[in-house]
């Protein structure tokens, strides 16, 4: 099982990406933003950072990458695809996922560790959480702000698509609470929070059982190869 | 004759009386003689901006040099045992075992933040990254130590936003985690915060980059940013003279950094090094082109020819001046062999980074800039970078000071809390106060999980990364500075700085290796000034020897004064510790119930300069807490016996605020309640209630241990003449009782610590 990670000029969390994907018991194939080549993966991960510098809009210049191309492309054929934070703006921009991500609501990046509800276990991302599982995944972010428009909104929430709700705290004025997303498909989700930072024991979030012990995020690169191996 | 349209070294020549600008470009009239001398002949006006920008209190270091030889005179071969590049460097290397090495050093950005709080405070990270960089590191983390004015001061909201926004916005988007730092206000930073950055970097033994140029033929070549005209005279004329109230808008001479044009340069950079195609690396900051070239040259005892037509500019209208001493950000200049041109030229077109070739290393110790056709520089390289002016500027014992340490709490008749209540208030006063309240609005600003590597970071005693995956080696790094003691002591100040940061990093269990510092200070024309530098240096390379760790290098920011008013001395010292497995780290909090609380440490009757002086009483005076490092090294040898043992499930250092402060911040740290019982310790050490919790007597360190090894830990502490005391035990109650004073729930004393921050600021 072979799991892409691109790498534009600006992503930071690559190496991360690549350490869950390797954690999770998958191989980690690093995409660079210019190649027209996904390297024969089964699925993509489009990391976290400030894609070229996050200028004009936030994940806007990432989408018209080449390597791009072919991710939408492969997207739509049904390849799995997880984009975080950054990510997640980029899969907005390609209008693989609907919406779109504005400044916080409080002016500030934030930095925290954050609950989320699990809403849709039927992703290729999620398949191995519980429906209304609560998780904790840690947070950064200066332009996290999910908004759709009421059309959207109504459609996203009538056909399930919303993944992840965040509990207890909103950080960032999202709409709805919506902290993921999935395509109708399944295969393409993004999400704010980083799951990437909560996989290895010692350096996630703090759990009431140790400090930093929290690995829910490896869940994610788990369930992806679970659907692959078992598809 | 005719004027030249550029002021070349042959015109130089025939018109020796012609009136240069050296006074505007902050040069003394005795060192604008001595560039005569050197040059023999009248500088060019290109010549005068290098030797103005390099022989500035910045760069030169003219002042401070005489007194921070000690660093490197006061040190046995053990302690320089592991230390591969001391100071001198852009940064320290210090050997960490298994092949590693990590490089890291603390520097200012103070002046730029006051004027343009958001791209001073962006730009200090920018410039301490590249700095670890040059020294073919990855920059693995950062951290700030920032002081701002009073917090109720209407300029105060206006810093602190600016500059949490530009770190956050900086750092954040260059992918290095923020793992700690400092923030600390007082009316003395009113007109002059204090913003240092500091940063760590690691490498492999073998990929050790070294800023000289000694090849004759290899390239100098200028990559990534173009130069433009930011920056033009930051150095002399911002960080080498003091503010004047009314003066000018110096807003201008602000550099204006590209956080993505950075972490693109740093990604760059290491495929150069690992490539192999780069003989030597430096950063341009400070001084721009005309430091980069003239200390490559001189670090190389070469030289080099270059020809600045070839210089990408982002402003065609720039002169060769301007070109010379502008700080444009994110720039490097590489010295490359001519056969690695074309790995070079592939791998910074893979980055879609810019670059040209300036020119190249010559044998001859001597520094040629060429304009077209017009030679405009002419000079021995080491006389710009190296052999600067140094000054035995005067000294003189402060005139108010006697009478401040005479004033102390005392002697001034500070009232104590008579009874229960009001000491419970007084409490209840010191922890919400903006100094000791939770920093936490902050520190959330930052990114601090970026690469997966941070095993501690804020709110613990110190931040430690993990260094290599495969064994968890790992490092541990903590700052600290209390001006509020240099003011009444800098000699002991500077000591009980080391103290602390010494004190942090073993509290997380790792092993204190190595030292830097930020030195801030007031102007060095003042005599009372340099006599607290001089003092402050002394305890501060004393104190190195008697614990056995080297300064590895640092920084000094002087003319941090509005008018006559100095800030408090804040030699802000930063200690590096070493652990060999990151899994082993001490969290600062208690994790479980019932866990033994116990002491460790004496408690004297220590309140002069301290929290609650300055809270309660609005007081300062006497003499700060003494220090014994012999005790700090015994202390740190415990912890990491007892850590390696397993016998440790929390630590934290007392600093400020005193056991009080220590408690409260253990209790919050993970939401576990407490019984405290003070009765014994007074008897003990002999000290009321009020020492008791706020005395800031150093030394000390609050630890929980779990029932099972109470026995053992005990054992140790005794076996090791360590005074140990239990003072309470954690419980599952969700409150935290101080027997005798008060009890307050989790909640409550949650929304007391955390609220007073953004509450002023949010």
């Amino acid at each position: 099982m072979r799991i892409g990670v691109v790498t534009f000029p600006g992503t930071l969390d690559d190496r991360d990406a690549m350490r869950a994907v390797r954690l999770a018991g998958a191989e980690p194939v690093s995409l660079w933003h210019a190649d027209k080549d996904l390297k024969k993966v089964d699925a993509v991960v489009l990391p976290g950072g400030f894609s070229f510098g996050d200028y004009l809009r936030c994940g806007a210049i990432a989408a018209l990458a080449p390597i791009m191309e072919k991710v939408i492309d492969a997207a739509n054929g049904g390849l799995p695809v997880l984009g975080i934070c950054n990510g997640f703006q980029v899969l907005v921009e390609s209008h693989l996922l609907p919406g779109g991500l504005i400044r916080n609501e409080h002016q500030h990046f934030i930095c925290r560790d954050q609950k989320l509800i699990v809403e849709n276990n039927q992703t290729a991302w999620t398949n191995l959480f519980e429906v209304g599982q609560e998780i904790t995944i840690p947070l950064k972010n200066g332009e996290g702000g999910y908004i759709a428009d009421e059309e959207t909104l109504k459609r996203l929430e009538g056909e399930g698509l919303i993944v992840f709700r965040y509990s207890e705290v909103n950080p960032n004025g999202s709409i709805n609470n919506i902290a993921g997303l999935s395509n109708e498909r399944g295969n393409v989700v993004g999400l704010m929070p980083h799951p990437e930072h909560a996989v290895e024991p010692g350096f996630g979030p703090d759990t009431p059982v140790a400090m930093r012990s929290g690995v829910d995020g490896l869940q994610f690169f788990k369930s992806v190869i679970n659907m692959v191996v078992n598809a | 004759m005719k004027t030249p349209s550029v002021d070349t070294v042959k015109f130089a020549r025939k018109t020796k009386d012609k009136v240069q600008p050296w006074k505007e470009l902050g040069l003394k009239e005795e060192e604008y003689e001595r560039i005569r001398v050197i040059l023999k002949r009248r500088p060019t006006s290109a010549e005068l901006a290098m030797y103005s920008v390099m022989w500035s209190e910045h760069c030169s270091y003219k002042s401070s040099k005489i007194y921070l030889r000690q660093f490197g005179e006061k040190v046995t071969p053990e302690m320089k045992k592991n230390l591969m590049v001391g100071m001198g460097e852009n940064a320290g290397v210090v050997d960490i075992g298994e092949g590693w090495a990590v490089t890291f050093k603390v520097e200012s950005h103070n002046h730029p933040s006051f004027i343009e709080p958001f791209q001073g405070a962006a730009t200090g990270v920018g410039g301490i990254v590249r700095d670890i960089l040059t020294m073919g590191a990855r920059p693995i983390a950062v951290m700030d130590q920032l002081r701002f004015g009073a917090p109720a001061h209407p300029d105060t909201a206006r810093v602190v936003h600016g500059v949490v926004s530009g770190i956050s916005f900086y750092g954040n988007c260059l992918g290095l985690p923020n793992i700690g730092g400092e923030t600390v206000f007082d009316k003395v930073y009113q007109g002059n915060p204090l913003v240092n950055a500091l940063s760590v970097g690691a490498l492999r033994h073998e990929d050790l980059k070294l800023a000289k140029a000694d090849k004759p033929g290899d390239l100098v070549i200028l990559f990534g940013a173009r130069t433009g005209a930011d920056g033009i005279g930051g150095v002399s004329v911002l960080a080498s003279e003091t503010f004047d109230a009314d003066g000018p808008s110096r807003r201008p001479a602000v550099q204006v950094g590209d956080p993505f044009a950075e972490k693109v340069l740093i990604e760059c950079c290491l495929e150069l090094y690992a490539a192999g195609v780069v003989a030597g690396i430096q950063d341009l900051g400070g001084a721009g082109l005309s430091c980069a070239t003239s200390e490559l040259a001189s670090n190389g005892r070469a030289g080099m020819k270059v020809q600045l037509k070839n210089v990408l500019l982002r402003d065609e209208s720039l002169t060769p001046e301007e070109i010379l001493m502008s700080e444009s950000q994110e720039r490097m200049m590489a010295i490359v062999p001519k056969k690695h041109l074309k790995a070079f030229k592939k791998i910074v077109s893979k980055h879609e980074v810019e670059f040209s070739v300036l020119g190249k290393v010559i044998r001859e110790p001597r520094l040629f800039i060429d304009w077209g056709k017009e030679r405009i520089v002419d000079v021995p390289p080491r006389t710009v970078a190296h052999d600067g002016p140094v000054y035995e500027r005067p000294v003189a014992y402060p005139a108010w000071l006697d009478n401040l340490n005479s004033n102390s709490v005392s002697n001034a008749g500070l009232k104590r809390a008579s009874n229960a209540s009001e000491l419970a208030t007084q409490i209840i006063q010191v922890i919400s106060s903006p100094n000791q309240a939770d920093k936490s609005w902050i520190t959330d600003q930052y990114d601090h999980y970026v690469g997966g590597n941070t095993a501690l970071a804020m709110p613990d005693d110190s931040g430690m990364v993990r260094v290599s995956e495969e064994s968890g080696l790992g490092v541990a790094i903590a700052t600290d500075a209390n001006g509020k003691y240099c003011q009444l002591d800098p000699y002991t100040g500077a000591k009980l700085a080391l103290a602390e940061s010494y004190r942090n990093v073993a509290a997380s269990g790792a092993k204190p290796v190595a030292v830097t510092n930020c030195l801030n200070f007031g102007s060095p024309e003042n005599p009372e000034v340099m006599w607290q530098f001089k003092e402050a240096t002394a305890g501060l390379a004393d104190g190195c020897l008697e614990l056995g760790i080297p300064v590895t290098g640092g920084n000094v920011s002087f003319y941090n004064q509005t008018g006559d008013v100095a800030i408090y001395p804040t030699p802000v010292v930063g200690v590096l510790g070493v652990i060999d497995n990151v899994a082993r780290r001490i969290p600062s909090g208690w994790q479980d119930e019932g866990n033994n609380i116990y002491l460790l440490g004496t408690t004297r009757d220590e309140l002069d300069g301290s929290a609650w002086a300055e809270v309660i009483h609005d007081h300062l005076g006497g003499k700060p807490p003494v220090v014994d490092l012999a005790h700090e090294k015994a202390l740190a040898e415990l912890i990491q016996g007892a850590s390696l043992q397993g016998l440790v499930a929390s630590a934290h250092d007392l600093s400020d605020g005193g056991l009080i402060q220590a408690i409260v911040e253990s209790c919050l740290r993970f939401n576990i309640g407490a019984r405290i019982w003070l009765e014994e310790l007074m008897e003990r050490d002999e000290v009321d209630l009020t020492a008791a919790l706020f005395s800031e007597s150093q030394g000390r360190i609050l630890i929980s241990v779990g029932r099972e090894d109470d026995v053992k830990f005990v054992g140790l502490c005794e076996a090791r003449g360590i005074p140990v005391l239990r003072i309470g035990v954690t419980d599952s109650t969700g409150d935290l009782v101080i027997q005798d004073v008060a009890t307050w729930s989790m909640e409550q004393i949650q929304k007391l610590y955390s609220g007073a921050i953004p509450e002023l600021f949010g």
